[in-house]
């Protein structure tokens, strides 16, 4: 299935996505402080460092009968699920491991994330804690079918689930000009698997912090690494479906690519702070009843244009 | 890799379940033992595909039946459960036991 | 190389399947099938068929999350904190697995398998894409069917509410009185 892959090549991935988690952390908290309305909000960006150092020294807690051993794997598996999941993200052309299903691959992985939240609700023995994992199963599902849809549309306008030939498609236009259905639902379907800003009800403020309300120390650390590098995963990974991957000019394809998810990440965080946050029922329906019409039509036009263009 | 071992694991896979779909009394359990037993005729089907006949696809359309057969089971299984648990509280098959036919 | 991880994959998804029927926790036990399953969908990875072991992987998560959900909904005790057996023909049962599995091998080891005809194609997603929407359509078409029978009756069987409890009983009422919003309104 794949070819061999280098070590250094998953190092400097590794250390490439967790920088992009570190900058979607301080770009939250800045873009926070600013919605908030603080004086100077842009003080506001070390505050990911300090909360890591308050955590880091923060005892541990563990409730009473509590599974700890599914509640580890669960907070393990949503590092490991992003970092799996930027397996297939290229940086400028080609992937670190250019998995001929690689789209597939993709969305597996943020599958496996809602198992992970899950289990993290569970095996904190909590009530808001299940509620929460109850809570990202029944968006994840509705929200899986548009989602699931928006990255074949991608992939059928390309004839391949390699995210190389996605990105190799897109040289003469990019995805987004002519299926802007597919990205936007594209992005609207990322908040909800990585579960961010006006989806975020699995662990909302409403529920103590759901799924996530009993973690406290590093497990709390493990699991905000695991989600902002889901989120930086995610913004990433709309950038070769439908951005035209590191395609740019004058500067080197990394460097494009790294822009362009800054930009998609920077949409996404804004959306978190001026976006109201939905009633679950509301959006759901929103999914099930506009979203999954849309994308089929979207698709179709596309798979129309594909027979048509021979 | 060879298809012996292939296909011993696939009946170990399918034993294991045939054991768990006989022994448990709840109708989750049961249910947990029958995808058991299909997670054996995926492996059967892929190396059946693999070593034997891979020019064609027929191989691999045994386990994307089988991976069909499996999701409609579940769904089937759980709404059958919904049922009776709905109708007379019962969650277990030996409290279903007038149901046989 | 392949027959390492063959062998790592084979022990891990038989030893996981065990362990769903060992454990007291039941969300325990769904997971343990889960990894069986992805140690299963790994073998087809070994088999260079990609796109079925993904699919796999992507379904069977999502299907054991939802089986999750039933799990706490229908069973007694399902954090297992209080461990109780729930098994009956304990061993009858272990004696038709262990005949059947004994018989299965026989038959592996005995049949003359026959050898490979054909080589295998470049893309194996292609190969099995280009069946089901060429030659092999009417398995697809079968399988549309089915699906959709399947998610008619498990609603019809699942819900307790018919027209008359939306509608009234005279089926009077303009709108549906439903007791979760959503839907047409």
């Amino acid at each position: 299935m794949g070819e061999d892959i280098g070590f250094w090549a998953v190092a400097g991935l590794l250390a490439a996505v967790g920088g992009l988690a570190v900058a979607a952390a301080m770009l939250d908290s800045v873009m926070g402080a600013a919605a908030m309305g603080h004086a100077r909000p842009v003080a506001a960006m070390l505050d990911p460092v300090r909360e890591t150092a308050r955590l880091l020294v923060q005892q541990r807690s563990v409730v009473p009968a509590s599974d700890s051993v599914l509640r580890l794997i669960g907070t393990g598996g949503i590092v490991l699920a992003a970092a799996l999941a930027a397996l297939v993200v290229p940086v400028g052309m080609r992937p670190v491991a250019d998995l001929d299903i690689g789209v597939v691959w993709f969305n597996a992985m943020e599958v496996l994330v809602w198992a992970a939240l899950w289990l993290i609700g569970w095996g904190s023995n909590a009530a808001f804690g299940l509620v929460g994992g109850y809570r990202i199963i029944a968006q994840g599902l509705a929200y899986e079918l548009p989602h699931m849809f928006a990255l074949i549309t991608a992939a059928l306008g390309a004839g391949s689930l390699r995210v190389g030939d996605v990105v190799a498609a897109q040289s003469g236009l990019w995805f987004v000009v002519w299926m802007p259905v597919a990205f936007a639902v594209y992005l609207l379907s990322a908040l909800a698997m990585a579960f961010w800003g006006p989806l975020g009800q699995p662990v909302d403020e409403d529920l103590a912090g759901g799924a996530v309300s009993e973690l406290a120390a590093v497990d709390r650390l493990v699991f905000l690494a695991g989600r902002y590098a889901l989120l930086a995963v995610t913004a990433a990974f709309a950038v070769p479906l439908f951005l035209g991957g590191g395609a740019g000019p004058w500067l080197p394809g990394w460097l494009w690519m790294l822009l362009k998810t800054l930009a998609v990440l920077g949409v996404l965080v804004w959306a978190r702070w001026r976006l109201p946050t939905m009633r679950m029922d509301r959006f759901m329906e929103a999914a099930w009843v506009v979203l999954i019409p849309a994308i089929l039509l979207q698709a179709l036009v596309v798979g129309i244009v594909v027979v048509a263009r021979g | 890799m060879t298809l012996d071992a292939f296909l011993i694991l696939a009946a170990a896979l399918f034993a294991v379940g045939l054991y768990g779909a006989l022994t448990q009394q709840s109708i989750v359990m049961i249910m947990m033992g029958l995808e058991l037993m299909v997670n054996g005729v995926l492996v059967a089907g892929g190396a059946f595909w693999y070593f034997v006949a891979p020019a064609t696809a027929d191989g691999q359309l045994v386990v994307l039946v089988a991976v069909t057969v499996m999701a409609l089971e579940m769904a089937m299984g759980f709404a059958a459960t919904t049922a009776i648990f709905r109708a007379r509280d019962v969650d277990v098959t030996d409290d279903a036991e007038d149901l046989k036919g | 190389m392949g027959d390492a991880a063959f062998w790592i994959l084979a022990v891990g998804a038989v030893v996981t399947g065990i362990g769903v029927f060992q454990m007291d926790s039941m969300a325990r036990a769904t997971f343990l099938l889960l990894a069986s399953f992805l140690c299963g969908a790994g073998e087809l990875l070994l088999l260079g068929l990609g796109y079925l072991g993904m699919v796999i992987v992507l379904m069977m998560t999502m299907e054991m999350v939802v089986m999750a959900v039933f799990m706490v909904m229908y069973m007694m005790n399902p954090a297992g904190l209080m461990p109780m057996t729930m098994v009956h023909n304990q061993r009858p049962a272990t004696v038709i697995a262990v005949v059947t599995f004994a018989g299965l091998v026989a038959g592996i080891l005995l049949t003359p398998w026959p050898e490979r005809k054909g080589a295998r194609p470049m893309d194996s997603t292609m190969q099995v894409g280009e069946a089901i929407m060429g030659p092999q359509m009417l398995l697809m078409i079968v399988i549309g069917v089915a699906i959709l029978a399947t998610m008619i009756a498990s609603v019809v069987l699942a819900t307790d509410r018919g027209r008359y409890d939306r509608y009234g009983d005279r089926l009077e009422r303009r709108r549906p009185d439903d007791p979760i919003p959503g839907g047409r309104r």
